[in-house]
């Protein structure tokens, strides 16, 4: 069921990684404001503390693959890794522009760190199926998380995959479901309602739970435990807010994507992070 | 000239060939024929995958394995396989540039008593369209097996296409096969047209030129077993011996192998162009049933037709 949590306030580093984003939406003038905001907590836990991964060796055989399947949300992805030093940070002022690697949607081979093209919605998942009977025909221990959109999982090709990760047992697979109750056209409920969304995910034969998506120490503990259950994909649905950090974006299906930011915008986006300049 | 083994068997039975050969080789089906692959089930269990009617994972899933250094031949029938996944082929494949081979069952008209919705008659305009993608249509079930053995070494995606069955041998194992170059299947000794053909088709145009010479004419025929990426060299050097070139294709005359053919020549600057025709089947969902040599005979795409078309338009 639709859940809303009493999330702890946004500590420095949840700030920080926000103003990031911010960066970049000015460097870009324009991006997708909600999108990229709902899922910095889930992000950060998954690059500081559970992911296997080695920004000197982005293609490391045994690393664990990330896939941001909403590849909509790529300035909190774009911001993790330019964080963790896959690269500069100045990468961030040409977002979007004619020749820089951040685009609108994250590249496979242009952004160091990237697991996989996506944009079209609903393709994420099936790729990481791939990639974890790729670990599995290889005996290596390495999981694969697939971040997928609420909005996304209307897609028919995400049930497909999921039917195929639960056949297979795949308890090297882990989708997130950044569940922020909206989508572009409105919310979720009104427009496709996914509801009883962790039900589905365990008829599919996940191991699935339910937390806060914002709640780092409680993202912590959840993402520390999967798989869930031994011989099971996980899903996990991340219960967020859309816009999360900028209040006047957040739960706002109009800042789903915005573009041609005025310069005052961008500074009260920055003053409710706390900085004045990122 | 015999008449040949199933391309189709042939070109499955090389997966498994390939995989011994090949740790990367996997193969990954729809849901297709109780026991396809039984033996490379039996003998390499985690490499062979039977995922259901559902193309649009297959083909993903096809793509993340590829990531992570696997080659899968993908297989399932053709329309499906290029229709329905799309944009995992657009995105998940060729975007990534990744080695995945998308073997299709009954490419062009081969499901004639199925009907229009087994039919996959637009399968070279669409593959052709995605950059990256290469589409391969072979004449035969021994062109098959060259074909196969090189689809170990290509990097690119390719697109398979696999013919009825049966098909007559044209191929000859004397002139060497690789992919992207087209190979001469009849040289006149003064031709007057050149027949340009792939696939299954091969063989007829084969046949319609047996039948122009007997009529005085002279045909070459180049059999462009590689659609994409097209041999340039070898149809531009050809057509600028003859008065027409013709293609001959089962697919619609949109976008497929006759209009890579013209794109060809009308940017090459050739000092005199020849004249040129597609022959192919029209812009339309099929109507009739029957089995592939009736719709080709319908559409004009026998021997006897394809050789009056010619003198004709000549």
């Amino acid at each position: 069921m639709e859940k809303l949590y009493n999330s702890p306030a946004l500590d420095d580093r949840s700030k920080y990684l926000r103003s990031l984003i911010v960066r970049g939406l000015a460097g870009g003038n324009r991006g997708h404001v909600g999108s990229s905001m709902s899922p910095v907590e889930v992000l950060r836990v998954l690059y500081d503390d559970i992911l296997h991964h080695d920004p000197e060796q982005p293609a490391m055989k045994d690393r664990d693959r990330c896939i941001l399947s909403k590849g909509h949300g790529c300035l909190a992805l774009y911001a993790l890794l330019a964080d963790k030093g896959y690269f500069p940070m100045e990468e961030l002022d040409r977002f979007c522009h004619r020749d820089g690697i951040l685009g609108g949607h994250p590249e496979y081979g242009k952004v160091p760190g990237v697991e996989a093209s996506t944009g079209a919605l609903g393709h994420g998942l099936s790729i990481g199926v791939g990639m974890a009977l790729a670990a599995r025909m290889d005996d290596r221990t390495n999981r694969v998380f697939v971040i997928m959109g609420d909005g996304e999982i209307n897609e028919g090709s995400v049930w497909e995959a999921a039917m195929s990760a639960g056949k297979h047992k795949l308890d090297n697979l882990t989708a997130i479901i950044d569940y922020n109750k909206i989508q572009s056209a409105g919310m979720t409920r009104d427009i496709q309602n996914l509801e009883p969304l962790a039900d589905k995910w365990a008829s599919f034969g996940f191991g699935v739970t339910e937390m806060d998506g914002h709640n780092v120490e409680t993202i912590r503990s959840t993402l520390s435990r999967v798989p869930l259950v031994s011989r099971k994909p996980t899903a996990i649905i991340s219960h967020s807010v859309k816009g999360k950090g900028i209040p006047f974006a957040e739960g706002d299906p109009k800042w789903h994507h915005h573009s041609k930011f005025d310069p005052e915008t961008l500074q009260e986006m920055r003053r409710a992070l706390g900085v004045v300049d990122a | 000239m015999h008449w040949g083994w199933s391309m189709r068997k042939t070109c499955i039975d090389m997966i498994h060939v390939l995989a011994k050969r090949d740790p990367r080789v996997v193969f990954i089906g729809s849901d297709l024929s109780p026991g396809l692959l039984g033996d490379m089930k039996a003998e390499m269990p985690s490499r062979h995958y039977m995922e259901g009617v559902a193309e649009m994972n297959v083909v993903g899933i096809a793509a993340g394995m590829a990531l992570d250094g696997y080659m899968p031949y993908v297989n399932t029938i053709a329309t499906f396989l290029t229709r329905r996944c799309y944009e995992q082929v657009a995105l998940d494949v060729c975007l990534h540039h990744l080695p995945v081979r998308l073997v299709a069952n009954g490419g062009g008209v081969v499901y004639a008593p199925l009907g229009p919705t087994h039919l996959a008659v637009e399968d070279f305009a669409i593959m052709c369209a995605l950059p990256n993608m290469t589409v391969v249509a072979v004449s035969d079930h021994e062109e098959m097996k060259r074909f196969m053995d090189q689809s170990l070494h290509w990097p690119d995606p390719i697109y398979i296409r696999l013919g009825k069955g049966g098909d007559p041998v044209i191929s000859d194992p004397d002139k060497p096969f690789a992919i992207g170059k087209g190979i001469m299947v009849r040289e006149d000794l003064s031709p007057r047209v050149l027949i340009v053909s792939t696939g299954v088709m091969s063989a007829r145009c084969l046949e319609a030129a047996g039948l122009l010479a007997a009529r005085g004419c002279g045909a070459d025929v180049l059999h462009m077993h590689t659609v994409k990426p097209l041999d340039r060299e070898l149809l531009i050097e050809r057509s600028a011996r003859v008065e027409a070139v013709i293609s001959v294709e089962e697919h619609t005359v949109i976008g497929g192998l006759g209009s890579a053919v013209i794109d060809c020549l009308v940017g090459a600057s050739l000092p005199r162009l020849p004249k040129m025709k597609k022959l192919g089947l029209p812009d339309m969902f099929m109507t009739n049933y029957g089995v592939q040599d009736d719709l080709l005979e319908i559409h004009g795409l026998q021997p006897p037709s394809i050789a009056q078309s010619v003198l004709d338009f000549l």
